[in-house]
């Protein structure tokens, strides 16, 4: 009994071990992201609140915290509270996968990348279950948007997915991190970089792939309803989830958690950060795509996820793998 | 053309381009001014907080013509006058409605003492309403309290009047 407790104690350990710095990064994530977006359009951002204005998330939750949380009359009041719930948990649980380094994962499972992309697929729940839940018409409109979206553009993720696997030959994690040893996948796949980061950019609903929550027309889409604490949560997990994104970009086309070479400064540095900085790398190239460009229509974005993204990543995972079997590189498992 | 295009569309090129911008304009200086520690420049008429101002010797400045009452087009202001021992009309009541006042700036160009003007001060928000209704000791006061800044911006701009 005691040894049971004394596993259970060490498990929520290490889970708030990883937790607490992913939901304060996330803090430090969306100040950068305004501040970045800001310094773009040659305002200032937020400046005001601590050190440049570092706790600026930080006094905006605490904002959301006192907040009165508001339920429609109408609403689904059950579903209406589980969606932001679903959302956030879905974003941080699939962080139990992510290695930091070679013995730094949580669940160092042999499906890695398949429950990264399950994980990532069920997120749209939550945007459903909000949208359908308050019973309202923007809210409803922008989960509608939003699931058919974040489904289209899972399917060439999925394939793309599919190209580096045929690379590495397992869906472990970490062994996709150790197969880059050689050589990033970012070299060989750089197409499917591209393709990945625009879908990853859809995926997580960011501009120019906002859709959802298109202000101009669908006031803020599923969140439209939602105050307090509640659109807080959806906020956290909106962002968790953009975090995600860069996490498994850079672990599987970036190397992961390995310096860029193997000679002496370089492999000094703990595998940890050498990810965290690939993850801050891709984030700030998130930030700066959203200053920069404008909002797809919605067909262009159906276009653009459908004609042109699935067929190409199709194409090219015929091409890496005749390549592959051609070149006798197949790898051996 | 239309190859060009397509290339164009391929390579991301607009995409590109527009990257390397928007790392340029960041390194540029910010057009927005760091609003509270910093503020920006006002002119001499500008239309803010109003105030009553005082003579040198301490003497009001208003002589209750009720000018400013007649031509205020919000009615924001309430005056009363009396006549005191020395013969001279005086206000006993001058009320501005701050809520009502849509800062046009008519009272103090139709003051014929420049008793009643507007200030630079635009920072009086209040947390109720009551706050805002000003009577004529808060008039007063703010003359006081702004009587260098606002003596110095009628002489700026008495050259156009």
């Amino acid at each position: 009994m005691f040894e049971y407790f004394n596993i259970v104690l060490l498990e929520s350990y290490k889970i708030l071990f990883l937790l607490v710095p992913v939901l304060v990064s996330v803090a430090m994530i969306v100040w950068l992201d305004r501040r970045i977006w800001a310094f773009v359009q040659k305002r200032r951002g937020p400046n005001v609140v601590g050190p440049f204005g570092l706790f600026q998330s930080l006094a905006d939750a605490l904002k959301y915290i006192f907040k009165e949380i508001i339920i429609p009359a109408s609403s689904n009041k059950i579903i209406f509270i589980l969606a932001p719930i679903v959302t956030m948990t879905l974003a941080l649980i699939a962080w139990a996968v992510i290695p930091f380094s070679e013995t730094h994962v949580l669940a160092n499972i042999n499906v890695g990348i398949l429950y990264l992309f399950a994980v990532s697929s069920l997120g749209v729940y939550g945007i459903i279950m909000g949208g359908w839940a308050s019973n309202s018409k923007y809210p409803f409109l922008g989960a509608i948007r939003s699931a058919a979206q974040m489904v289209s553009y899972e399917v060439s993720i999925g394939i793309i997915i599919i190209n580096v696997l045929l690379c590495v030959g397992s869906l472990n994690l970490n062994d996709i991190v150790l197969a880059q040893k050689k050589i990033w996948f970012i070299i060989p796949l750089f197409p499917m970089f591209v393709i990945f980061f625009i879908s990853a950019l859809a995926e997580t609903n960011r501009p120019p792939f906002d859709l959802p929550e298109a202000e101009a027309e669908l006031v803020s889409g599923y969140q439209t309803e939602y105050s307090g604490m509640m659109y807080a949560m959806f906020w956290l997990g909106e962002y968790a989830n953009i975090l995600l994104m860069c996490a498994m970009g850079s672990i599987l086309f970036l190397g992961g958690w390995l310096p860029p070479v193997e000679i002496f400064p370089f492999n000094l540095i703990p595998g940890a950060l050498w990810l965290i900085f690939k993850i801050l790398l891709l984030f700030i190239l998130f930030a700066l795509v959203k200053a920069i460009v404008p909002r797809y229509r919605y067909d262009q974005l159906m276009k653009l996820g459908w004609k042109i993204f699935l067929p190409f990543s199709l194409i090219w995972v015929v091409i890496t793998a005749s390549y592959l079997f051609y070149f006798n590189l197949l790898p051996t498992i | 053309m239309k190859i060009f295009r397509i290339f164009k569309t391929i390579f991301l090129i607009d995409f590109l381009l527009a990257f390397f911008i928007a790392i340029k304009e960041i390194f540029k200086s910010k057009k927005t001014i760091n609003y509270p520690f910093e503020k920006g420049k006002i002119s001499p008429r500008f239309r803010g907080e109003h105030a009553l101002r005082r003579y040198p010797n301490g003497e009001e400045r208003c002589i209750a013509c009720k000018l400013c009452e007649a031509v205020c087009p919000a009615q924001a202001i309430t005056i009363e006058s009396t006549e005191r021992e020395d013969g001279s009309r005086k206000t006993t009541r001058y009320d501005i409605d701050m809520m009502k006042c849509i800062y046009c700036g008519l009272c103090e160009e139709s003051c014929p003492v420049d008793a009643i003007v507007q200030g630079p001060n635009f920072e009086f928000s209040t947390e109720t309403r009551e706050e805002l209704y000003y009577n004529k000791e808060k008039l007063l006061d703010n003359g006081d309290r702004w009587e260098n800044i606002l003596a110095a911006n009628i002489k700026a701009d008495s050259f156009y009047r």
